[in-house]
């Protein structure tokens, strides 16, 4: 203790082998390791032998040893099954499709002058959380073409191809109409010849059909060269009678009647005015049938049902899809940044075409960053969870179903399971670990 | 790579040519036309959705299961707040906004401090193993969630951390852990050593370089990281889904609101509104450091 300089300098322990300070620098190492290590091994690497060991025991608990048995189950039950085939498609489809995606928007916004606003309007998803992306697609997604958007933009074109009928629900008020509406129309029963006076009366027509113009229907005059009739609503508050035209009774205008001859050939059309009353003027002798066309009952469009087990899967990609294409855009936009102008125009100089400076030189010196792209969003892909879980209703989750979610059910949803569930967890880890690795291989090139 | 990486960053623009008439100009202009209409559709088709879960929440209750939310604009006046006021209403709404909140910033700053005092150490302390140890912690990276939720369950129910807001942060910081210390070390070896060696000269602790020295420094890494952990706690739904019950965040209140038909539209519209604001903000605010960090290495 006398001497100063020894203290401050010399090792208080002579026999620590590391020179001076030892326990000092080794202890001031361990304060700033040892929070990471203990989290590290509380929460990630005891868990992840837990889990390991746990997938070999069953439901019941650590008592209940079972081997294998729970990953023979895995490929056994078929909501696992489909999990699995589901989880397979997502690996199949999305990775590719998000980086082409992704590689046509970073080419093309180099041709454009408002590229900031165009990426921030593909990449704001990437903020938003997988869930809520979710809502705002199953909100869209809704079948009804007057509630989900999608099925409203399907269903303006196709009611512009195929125009709703006007009578979409109508059925004949009295037996003397016949057929099946949607499939050739309805029509009179007995033959009508020049002269005659055909009566349709039609009834169950929604009130909102009825069109804003009708008027009180009546029975035209005969037309001694042609043949003229009356559709109307055989229908008034309180009943009427069936098959007479009283008053009080609407006419329906814009139905389109059809004149058939004797074989069911539609030989002249005719449409009804305000009053319901058509005309077809100077007929050639013989006998007639007059019918209701099948047009005029098409049913309006009812919409796709995305959200059915059929098109659910595709239905969550478009969701998923949307939310990661940003990602694949600014990642590959930087990648493009970084190659040299000069190579580019070099190319183009020796007379390449854009496609094939695009296909023999950016796409090859992009190589590196589109694999990374690709295999982010493989192991993106393999844990997809929250955008199942929002975009499918619980009924059609079954057919939906992926790795993830089929491990939460497995284990948290109802059946507690934790074998199985961690069963699966580890097939999860098993997947995702060779397609990770290549991302840490990448890492340890930069570090 | 980083430095063009700016969302906001303009792209290369075409060398200028000088001599260009009009006529060349408006040809090239039309010559570009389809691609200017198409790029406007596709940024179109990305914003609508989002767009729509907005008009959607500020429609009437009694409107949202009638008509879709594009038919608001033959009516615009029909516009109404009372969806969101109802929510302010909603004690479960308003607590777990708050819940979600805490988890945020609790799951960001910890594993922060925790990952820069950890990079700091495989950065510039010397120790045995050091290189292996830093290898084995971004080997962690592999692990997904899925394989600790089951035993942390167990865990937090003996410990008493299940259901809180302390236990969600936690699990939130072991796994942000692994790429945060790989972000941060690979930062701070960065710094210049004669920086650190004239502090340490000068006799400074390590611990006060640490603080005086590298958190400084190491901002801009600090910050991209900061944001990455604040969305990705802020958005998460699986973890509060199995480790909470009362303690929900925004995700898990509105995934409890979800029915087969969407009849309570109204809750969740402004609901999953508010739940994706905050992101977006922080997302807009400070899009630059998101983007570098997402390019520093994608793959959580």
């Amino acid at each position: 203790m006398t001497d100063a300089g020894i203290t401050a300098d010399g090792p208080p322990a002579p026999t620590a082998p590391g020179g001076p300070g030892v326990v000092q620098r080794y202890g001031m190492v361990a304060v700033f390791l040892a929070p990471a290590i203990v989290v590290l091994g509380v929460w990630i690497v005891y868990p992840t032998v837990y889990t390991i060991v746990r997938s070999l025991f069953g439901a019941s608990g650590w008592d209940d040893f079972v081997g294998v048995h729970n990953y023979r189950t895995l490929f056994s039950d078929s909501n696992l099954r489909t999990a699995i085939k589901n989880n397979a498609i997502w690996v199949a489809v999305i990775p590719a499709l998000v980086t082409s995606i992704g590689l046509v928007f970073a080419v093309l916004i180099e041709r454009i002058r408002w590229s900031v606003a165009f990426r921030l309007a593909v990449f704001m998803p990437m903020a938003i959380s997988l869930f809520a992306a979710g809502v705002i697609w199953r909100i869209q997604y809704q079948q009804d073409p007057s509630l989900g958007a999608i099925n409203a933009a399907v269903a303006s074109v196709k009611n512009a191809v195929s125009p709703p009928g006007v009578l979409s629900t109508a059925s004949p008020s009295t037996k003397a109409l016949s057929g099946s509406p949607q499939k050739d129309g309805l029509q009179l029963r007995s033959p009508v010849r020049k002269g005659s006076v055909a009566l349709l009366g039609v009834t169950a027509i929604n009130i909102t059909e009825i069109p804003k113009t009708s008027k009180q229907a009546v029975k035209p005059q005969p037309d001694p060269s042609g043949i003229t009739g009356v559709v109307w609503r055989d229908f008034k508050p309180g009943g009427g009678k069936p098959g007479v035209l009283e008053h009080g009774e609407a006419g329906l205008p814009g139905v389109t009647v059809e004149l058939r001859d004797s074989s069911g050939h539609s030989v002249a059309t005719a449409k009804t005015g305000d009053d319901g009353d058509f005309v077809f003027p100077s007929v050639a002798s013989g006998s007639y049938h007059v019918a209701i066309g099948a047009s005029t009952f098409a049913k309006p469009y009812g919409g796709v049902g995305w959200l059915t087990s059929k098109l659910i899967t595709p239905a969550i990609m478009i969701a998923y899809l949307w939310v990661w294409a940003g990602f694949a855009m600014v990642v590959i936009a930087a990648g493009l940044a970084a190659i040299p102008r000069d190579v580019l125009e070099a190319a183009r100089t020796d007379g390449g075409s854009e496609w094939q400076v695009f296909r023999r030189v950016t796409v090859p010196l992009l190589a590196p960053v589109l694999s990374v792209v690709f295999i982010t969003m493989i192991i993106n892909v393999l844990k997809v969870f929250d955008v199942v879980l929002a975009v499918a209703p619980e009924s059609v989750q079954p057919d939906a179903n992926v790795i993830a979610l089929a491990m939460w059910r497995t284990s948290f949803g109802g059946v507690n399971d934790f074998g199985l569930g961690s069963a699966i967890a580890v097939l999860l880890f098993v997947l995702v670990v060779p397609v990770l690795l290549l991302n840490v291989r990448r890492f340890r090139r930069e570090v | 790579m980083t430095a063009a990486a700016e969302i906001a960053t303009e792209a290369p623009t075409m060398p200028a040519e000088p001599h260009d008439s009009v006529a060349a100009r408006i040809g090239r202009a039309v010559a570009k036309a389809p691609l200017q209409i198409f790029l406007i559709l596709v940024a179109l088709l990305w914003l609508v959705p989002t767009f729509g879960l907005f008009i959607t929440s500020i429609m009437p209750t009694s409107l949202v299961s009638q008509e879709g939310w594009w038919k608001f604009f033959s009516h615009p006046s029909i516009a109404t707040f009372s969806n969101y006021r109802a929510l302010y209403d909603n004690s479960t709404i308003t607590s777990s906004l708050r819940t979600t909140a805490e988890i945020a910033i609790g799951g960001t700053v910890l594993p922060i401090l925790i990952a820069a005092l950890a990079g700091y150490a495989f950065a510039w302390l010397e120790f045995p193993g050091r290189d292996i140890l830093f290898v084995v912690v971004i080997g962690l990276l592999v692990v997904p969630v899925q394989m600790a939720l089951i035993p942390i369950f167990s865990i937090y129910d003996h410990l008493g951390l299940f259901d809180t807001v302390l236990g969600l942060v936690l699990f939130h910081t072991a796994f942000g852990l692994p790429f945060a210390i790989f972000l941060l070390r690979n930062f701070f070896v960065g710094i210049p050593r004669d920086i650190l060696e004239s502090a340490r000269i000068d006799g400074a602790s390590e611990m006060r370089i640490f603080i005086r020295l590298i958190l400084p420094l190491g901002l801009p890494a600090i910050a991209s990281l900061a944001i990455f952990q604040f969305l990705w706690t802020w958005n998460d739904l699986i973890v509060a889904l199995t480790l909470a019950r009362n303690t929900q965040p925004i995700t898990v209140a509105i995934f409890s609101q979800m029915r087969e038909f969407g009849t309570n539209v109204d809750i969740i519209a402004p609901a999953s509104f508010i739940s994706l604001v905050v992101p977006l903000i922080v997302f807009f605010a400070f899009q630059r450091y998101f983007v570098q960090g997402l390019l520093a290495g994608s793959v959580k």
